[in-house]
């Protein structure tokens, strides 16, 4: 099926094209990164890690993310998304990519790497994270490919792979959990140690997968003839909804936790984040952000005719990805870094090198991305056509 | 060799069962080294070696002035090729040098005051005295350390007599350590460390840029039957030695005065104690 | 026509391939240069490990005592020859680099050749080059 991705119209090439200057522009800057070390970015002794972690989070979460189109389809026979299920398991592949990449780009040996597999150690998180990261990418890869072929040949996909379907859906959940297991299982870190960080970054990956995708079913709709289905983005965006809630009631058990009980260690983080912490303040407009976009958000979701609005429901995804974003990505990470375990107030800011490496990371993705849904658009309007 | 080999197939075998990874890395322990000529040889530590069950560390606070402390940090600084980037680099040597950031410093072992060394303890009415205090922090050397369970690929990981240490061969800078650590005892080499060190010190091997480092309790020193560094330099306000051994001067330190030691809630039973 | 296309690529692929082959064709330097022993070494007759053994087999060598030194605590070394040893790269006199003193012309000459940069060195010291 490799072949649909290598015809296309000009405005493809262009795209392709653009993918390509973004990741060769990366890929230089990451070259300096190689070899002068990790001194090129904002990390610092205080916050060490950054932007690539970060991401690296919010991508693990859009990636779980693809198992609310999966769970409905094969485990409840819900036709509707019988269309865009592949495109929930391209999405994935795509975003583990992106994970794996970060990852690669955030150690400061990347030459040994893979010394996380010669010298195997069951007690490290780390370890787990690889173990499930690489296992939902494989599996993805194979069901997505597998009963895409089977539907261009117009058979039934092979019987092998209906197990690894419902693999798949306990891969996802342990994804996404197991990255909440990196922080939440540090001693050091109240902002981070909770119980509630797992369930938490599980709903707002819920959110955050399914307005991905139905952002990419709203370009889908206007770049190709392959036409996902109204109703399926309704009832995505349903699924939305009620995860955001479940993201922002989780959030708000934490703010209760933390402000009744008013045990220093967890406030401060809390309040660093919300208020600024010795004058220190650069994440607070950030954090008021994404808690307005979500809030509203929420509400452009629950009210029927808000949400019925086809040219309303592209915004509100995109509110909805930025105000995710910015809670798991920048305040997680900040959140939890500051203030530092001797109380001392480090500010952590990308550099410009930090985010071109990162964009170049999001181009590959992209390019993935690109290419996979092109293939399935191309193989859905053979099949109808 | 033998042992820690079929130690590490047996970890291997174990973690692989269900991922299905078991034929990659067995590849990989097959290609493990054995020198031919290696099989007769005999490893063994140095006579003159001091051991102790458990290392410990006791900092009497009394006898730290800020003058001792900065000649503490400065021995074991220079000793272990520290760089320190208030150094000039030489332009000759390392013409290409980026301006620095400071808050990617390195540090071993350094001067706190009071609400910073234990944040827990902070207390507005806290007797003038400690506040002016200098208290020198540095690795504890946990008993149940996080840093040693975070770390994916065991390059830190714990002797047998307590020591944490770091093997900055495997290191591959993934930083988990750092966040592990609720001490901020280690710090990453953002850079590579060479054009920032005064003078190299030929008797122990710098870092390299990419891997984590921190206090090893002067490991170095204690296999060759000598005191660590900060020790040497504290004029008595340091005592190295073995906790489990009741007899002791560091045991005996901790029977006659109170002692508080780092974020004891954590349960990471600290090895470093400070008396007060 | 397609045919002619096939054959100059495969030309090409050859070509490439076999580049390390014609680039080095003209050179003089393709003999395998000798590491010079330094005194001490020749004075010392014994090494860890007999010659042939040592050229082949030190970077394992290597690795069996970092992981020995480190993690073990294990330093010293006593080899099937019965000759005792610190096991250290780069430090002290009984160190390898102790007895080779001259990394230039003993390490440095058959990994140049070679095209070999073992890390080793962007941390272990060589103590000459500091007191320069």
């Amino acid at each position: 099926m490799l072949e649909i991705a290598i015809k296309g119209s000009k405005k493809y090439w262009i795209w392709i094209g653009l993918l390509l200057a973004v990741m060769g522009a990366g890929f230089a800057v990451y070259i300096e990164q190689f070899i002068n070390g990790l001194a090129i970015t904002g990390m610092t002794r205080d916050v060490s890690w950054g932007f690539y972690i970060a991401n690296f989070t919010y991508l693990v979460g859009v990636a779980a993310g693809g198992v609310m189109v999966v769970i409905p389809y094969y485990l409840h026979d819900y036709e509707k998304f019988h269309r865009i299920t592949i495109l929930g398991e391209f999405l994935a592949v795509a975003s583990l990519v992106m994970c794996l990449l970060f990852i690669i780009v955030d150690l400061g040996q990347p030459t040994r790497a893979l010394n996380v597999l010669l010298y195997p150690t069951p007690h490290s998180m780390l370890f787990w994270d690889m173990c499930v990261l690489n296992g939902y990418l494989f599996l993805n890869i194979i069901i997505g490919w597998k009963v895409l072929e089977a539907e261009r040949n117009q058979v039934k996909p092979p019987e092998w792979t209906k197990p690894l379907i419902y693999l798949s859906i306990p891969f996802a959940i342990g994804i996404h959990t197991v990255t909440a297991y990196l922080y939440c299982g540090l001693p050091g870190r109240g902002f981070w140690l909770t119980a509630v960080l797992a369930p938490r970054f599980l709903a707002s990956a819920f959110a955050a997968g399914p307005s991905v995708l139905i952002l990419l079913c709203f370009v889908m709709r206007k770049v190709t003839k392959f036409d996902p289905g109204w109703d399926a983005m309704q009832t995505l965006s349903k699924i939305v909804c009620y995860a955001l809630i479940a993201n922002v009631f989780f959030f708000l058990c934490e703010i209760f936790v933390t402000y009744y009980s008013k045990i220093p260690g967890h406030a401060s983080h809390i309040n660093y984040l919300f208020f600024g912490l010795h004058g220190h303040n650069a994440l607070v407009p950030w954090m008021w952000t994404s808690m307005t976009l979500m809030f509203i958000g929420i509400i452009l979701l629950i009210i029927p005719a808000l949400r019925n609005n086809q040219t309303l429901l592209p915004f509100t995804c995109i509110m909805i990805v930025v105000g995710t974003w910015i809670d798991k990505s920048l305040g997680m990470i900040s959140g939890g870094f500051v203030p530092s375990p001797l109380h001392h107030v480090t500010e952590y800011a990308p550099t410009l090198k930090e985010i071109i490496i990162s964009l170049a990371v999001f181009g590959k993705g992209l390019l993935i991305l690109t290419i996979l849904f092109k293939i399935a658009a191309k193989v859905k309007e053979e099949v109808r056509g | 060799m033998k042992k820690s080999r079929r130690k590490f197939l047996k970890v291997a075998g174990i973690s692989a069962l269900g991922i299905g990874m078991t034929p990659a890395i067995t590849t990989f322990a097959s290609s493990e080294s054995q020198g031919t000529g290696t099989v007769d040889a005999v490893k063994s530590k140095n006579a003159e070696v001091f051991s102790a069950k458990r290392w410990g560390m006791v900092i009497d606070t009394s006898k730290l002035t800020d003058a001792i402390a900065a000649n503490i940090t400065d021995a074991c600084h220079k000793a272990h090729n520290v760089p320190d980037f208030n150094h000039e680099p030489d332009k000759e040597k390392f013409p290409k040098t980026s301006p620095v950031n400071h808050h990617q410093e390195v540090k071993w072992i350094w001067k706190e005051h009071f609400e910073h060394a234990f944040p827990d303890k902070e207390d507005e009415f806290l007797a003038e005295k400690f506040k002016e205090l200098p208290f020198l922090v540095t690795c504890n050397h946990c008993k149940n350390a996080p840093c040693v369970q975070a770390c994916p690929t065991q390059a830190t990981f714990k002797r047998e007599d307590g020591i944490v240490l770091m093997d900055f061969h495997r290191c591959i800078g993934c930083r988990f350590c750092m966040a592990a650590c609720p001490f901020g005892a280690r710090s990453f080499n953002f850079r590579d460390p060479r054009p920032f060190i005064e003078q190299t010190n030929s008797s122990f091997p710098t870092r390299t840029k990419g891997v984590v480092e921190k206090c090893n309790l002067c490991a170095e020193r204690l296999a060759k039957g000598q005191q660590p560094y900060c020790a040497e330099a504290s004029q008595g306000a340091i005592v190295v030695g073995d906790l489990e051994n009741s007899e002791s001067e560091i045991r005996q330190l901790l029977n006659e005065k109170y002692s508080i030691r780092r974020k004891q809630e954590l349960g990471t039973e600290p090895s470093v104690y400070y008396l007060m | 026509m397609s045919k002619n296309a096939i054959i100059v690529g495969l030309v090409i692929f050859v070509v490439a391939a076999l580049f390390p082959f014609w680039f080095n064709l003209g050179r003089s330097d393709t003999v395998a240069p000798k590491p010079e022993l330094s005194e001490q070494a020749k004075a010392a007759k014994k090494c860890v490990l007999e010659k042939y053994d040592m050229r082949a087999n030190h970077m394992s060598l290597l690795d069996e005592w970092r992981d020995s030194v480190v993690r073990d605590a294990d330093r010293m070394y006593e080899a099937a020859n019965g000759e005792k040893f610190q096991m250290s790269l780069s430090t002290g006199d009984n160190s390898c680099i102790g007895c080779h003193t001259n990394k230039e012309k003993f390490c440095d000459k058959c990994h140049d050749y070679a095209s070999v940069a073992p890390y080793c060195w962007e941390c272990h010291t060589n103590p000459k080059e500091i007191t320069q």
